[in-house]
């Protein structure tokens, strides 16, 4: 029961670290970036690459990874988003699922569709407490993630760059009136989310150590299912989205049925969405009579 | 209840201007300023003339184009036609970042603070080009992080004291009531460090104290700052009180400078604001409020006071809703 719920918050907290960049992008550039999954994947490869093709140490090539994966984040908003600034949201959508697609093919070209074993990351011992025992990528991955909601929120509340994606995400035209460079929080913005994404890649594939081009859609997906779930726009909703998904997740499987874990999962969100329509923890719109 | 019935603050006298101003160059010169949406135009032969610590008013019936003046200056709409020299430079080709980073800063006529975020935090995002930090040092949080952030602090806490606002630092600004909202627009915008102050109907929703207020702090903060003001109102005490030159805009155009005394007793401004009609409606009902005659408040001026400027009534009533 209580390795369940480890595992649980463990594989929430890889979902809640990728739901964090759907949400900020959303809540800033307000879109769908649906992108977003493939970039985990990317970040997989990457640190797949550098370990097994180069040798690094593990630290070396999560770095390696994020540093990719962000300028790729940018890449991406420059190149397929930026142009569509003033677009219809459904032109931006389109977009997103068409820079998705083509990530997953371009990464089949290079690495074929044969499925490669991930190396593991995390050479320590599990950690037995009782007559359970946990293990060391499940407890590595927690720790990554709380000590990234913490950096984020201090970053986004304490910091003049956080003030100032906070002010673009209100009120974009009031923003750069007061002299905030828009286009440059956006991609900052990007360059984030895509940098988590790339940690989360390593934390996905360590705890399920194959990686193929489609490695990144299902957890894109339920990430975004978390990011909902929290309400989306709000980080903390993100973090709270993620964490229960993947309690709910693992408990489904267990508990329920394997071959049911997820459409246990997206009917969860299906009740919250009938009964919260803003998430968890989404605000409501306040209408100005 | 409109705002004509109380009339606090003295008129300054509306030839010292152009004395203390007069060997400086203008701050703000507008030419030819122009701008057409498809087929209409919205704003044609705006020519405008601000010098460095002058308080000048637009005001004009609504519609007329105030508001679009702004979004031209502030170039959220480039214009079609004309310059606009900002201290004695083209912001031709600059955008609306590097006209605020220029010297242009502005209030909005609805109220557009970022809501979510603390007083403090709405003043620092004013702040935002002066605090000079890099993402990684904001990030891991080095020294510099610390020295910059207090020294925005500071700097946030100065400006919030223009309105004795030290208090609601920490408030969300959403929560504030009404007029402060409108006075922490203003310290957002004085934030950004700018040379001309834009104030779009500053006191609108405002009651009668807190408009003769605004109006005592117009002047502190022209004076303290040494900066140029242009603010649209429509409560004309304030205009009248406060501007040192009026210019009257009517479909687009200007159709009347001057001081406020000029202002007053033209009679195109009078037909602009009452219909050509009243023209021959006799004098005394055809004539702006006066507020230099404040000392001797009767009936009758006042009631005239609300005839000819429906808007002043429109801008009072908006507290109410």
């Amino acid at each position: 029961m209580l390795s369940y719920l480890i595992n649980g918050i463990s594989l929430g907290s890889v979902y809640a670290i990728i739901a964090l960049g759907y949400t900020m992008v959303y809540g800033i550039a307000k879109m769908l970036n649906f992108a977003h999954g493939d970039v985990i994947m990317i970040g997989g490869y990457m640190a797949f690459c550098s370990t097994s093709y180069l040798g690094w140490p593990v630290i070396p090539s999560v770095l390696f990874a994020m540093t990719v994966c962000t300028m790729l984040g940018i890449l991406i908003e420059r190149l397929a988003y930026k142009p569509l600034r003033d677009a219809s949201s459904l032109a931006v959508l389109i977009t997103a699922i068409g820079v998705s697609y083509f990530l997953q093919n371009m990464a089949l070209l290079i690495w074929s569709s044969n499925p490669k074993a991930f190396p593991n990351m995390v050479n320590l011992p599990n950690v037995v407490i009782g007559d359970i025992q946990i293990s060391s990528v499940a407890i590595v991955t927690i720790i990554a993630c709380i000590v990234i909601m913490i950096i984020l929120t201090l970053f986004t509340t304490r910091t003049k760059l956080g003030k100032a994606m906070r002010a673009v995400s209100e009120d974009k035209g009031a923003a750069q009136l007061m002299g905030i460079n828009v286009n440059a929080t956006i991609s900052m913005t990007f360059a984030i989310g895509s940098g988590l994404a790339a940690i989360a890649g390593v934390l996905l594939c360590t705890a399920y150590p194959t990686l193929m081009p489609t490695t990144g859609a299902m957890p894109g997906i339920k990430a975004f299912t978390a990011a909902v779930f929290g309400g989306i726009g709000s980080i903390p909703g993100a973090m709270l989205g993620g964490i229960l998904l993947g309690i709910i997740e693992i408990f489904g499987k267990a508990y329920i049925s394997t071959q049911l874990s997820d459409a246990i999962v997206f009917a969860v969100l299906i009740i919250v969405l009938i009964v919260k329509p803003t998430g968890l923890l989404g605000k409501k719109m306040a209408e100005k009579v | 209840m409109s705002n004509k019935d109380i009339k606090l603050v003295q008129l300054p006298s509306p030839n010292f201007v152009p004395e203390r101003d007069k060997d400086k160059p203008l701050m703000l010169e507008v030419s030819h300023l122009g701008i057409d949406f498809g087929g209409l135009t919205a704003v044609n032969e705006f020519n405008i003339g601000i010098s460095p610590t002058e308080i000048a008013g637009l005001i004009g019936p609504n519609g007329a184009g105030k508001t679009t003046v702004f979004n031209l200056l502030t170039k959220v709409y480039e214009p079609t036609r004309g310059t606009i020299l900002l201290d004695g430079k083209d912001t031709h080709g600059m955008n609306t970042i590097q006209v605020n980073q220029a010297g242009i800063a502005r209030t909005f006529q609805n109220i557009r603070l970022f809501d979510k975020l603390t007083v403090e935090d709405n003043v620092k995002i004013g702040l935002h080009n002066s605090i000079k930090y890099h993402m990684p040092t904001g990030v891991f949080r080095l020294p510099k992080y610390w020295k910059e952030e207090k020294k925005a602090h500071d700097k946030a806490m100065e400006l919030l004291s223009i309105f004795d606002m030290q208090d609601m630092a920490g408030y969300i600004a959403g929560s504030l009531p009404y007029g402060a909202q409108r006075r922490l627009e203003i310290v957002r915008a004085l934030a950004t460090g700018p040379k001309l102050l834009l104030l779009d109907e500053p006191a609108a929703g405002m009651n009668p104290s807190e408009t003769s207020e605004l109006m005592e702090n117009i002047e502190k903060i022209r004076d303290e700052f040494k900066i140029a003001i242009l603010l649209i109102e429509h409560d004309m005490n304030l205009v009248m009180g406060v501007c040192e030159s009026i210019a009257v805009l009517n479909f687009g155009e200007i159709i009347a400078k001057g001081t406020p005394n000029d202002i007053q007793n033209n009679p195109k401004v009078i037909e602009a604001y009452l219909g050509s009609g009243s023209i021959n409606g006799g004098e005394k009902e055809g004539t702006l409020p006066d507020s230099s005659d404040a000392s001797k408040p009767d009936a009758e001026q006042m009631s005239t006071g609300h005839l000819a400027s429906p808007d002043a009534m429109i801008g009072g009533r908006k507290e109410e809703s």
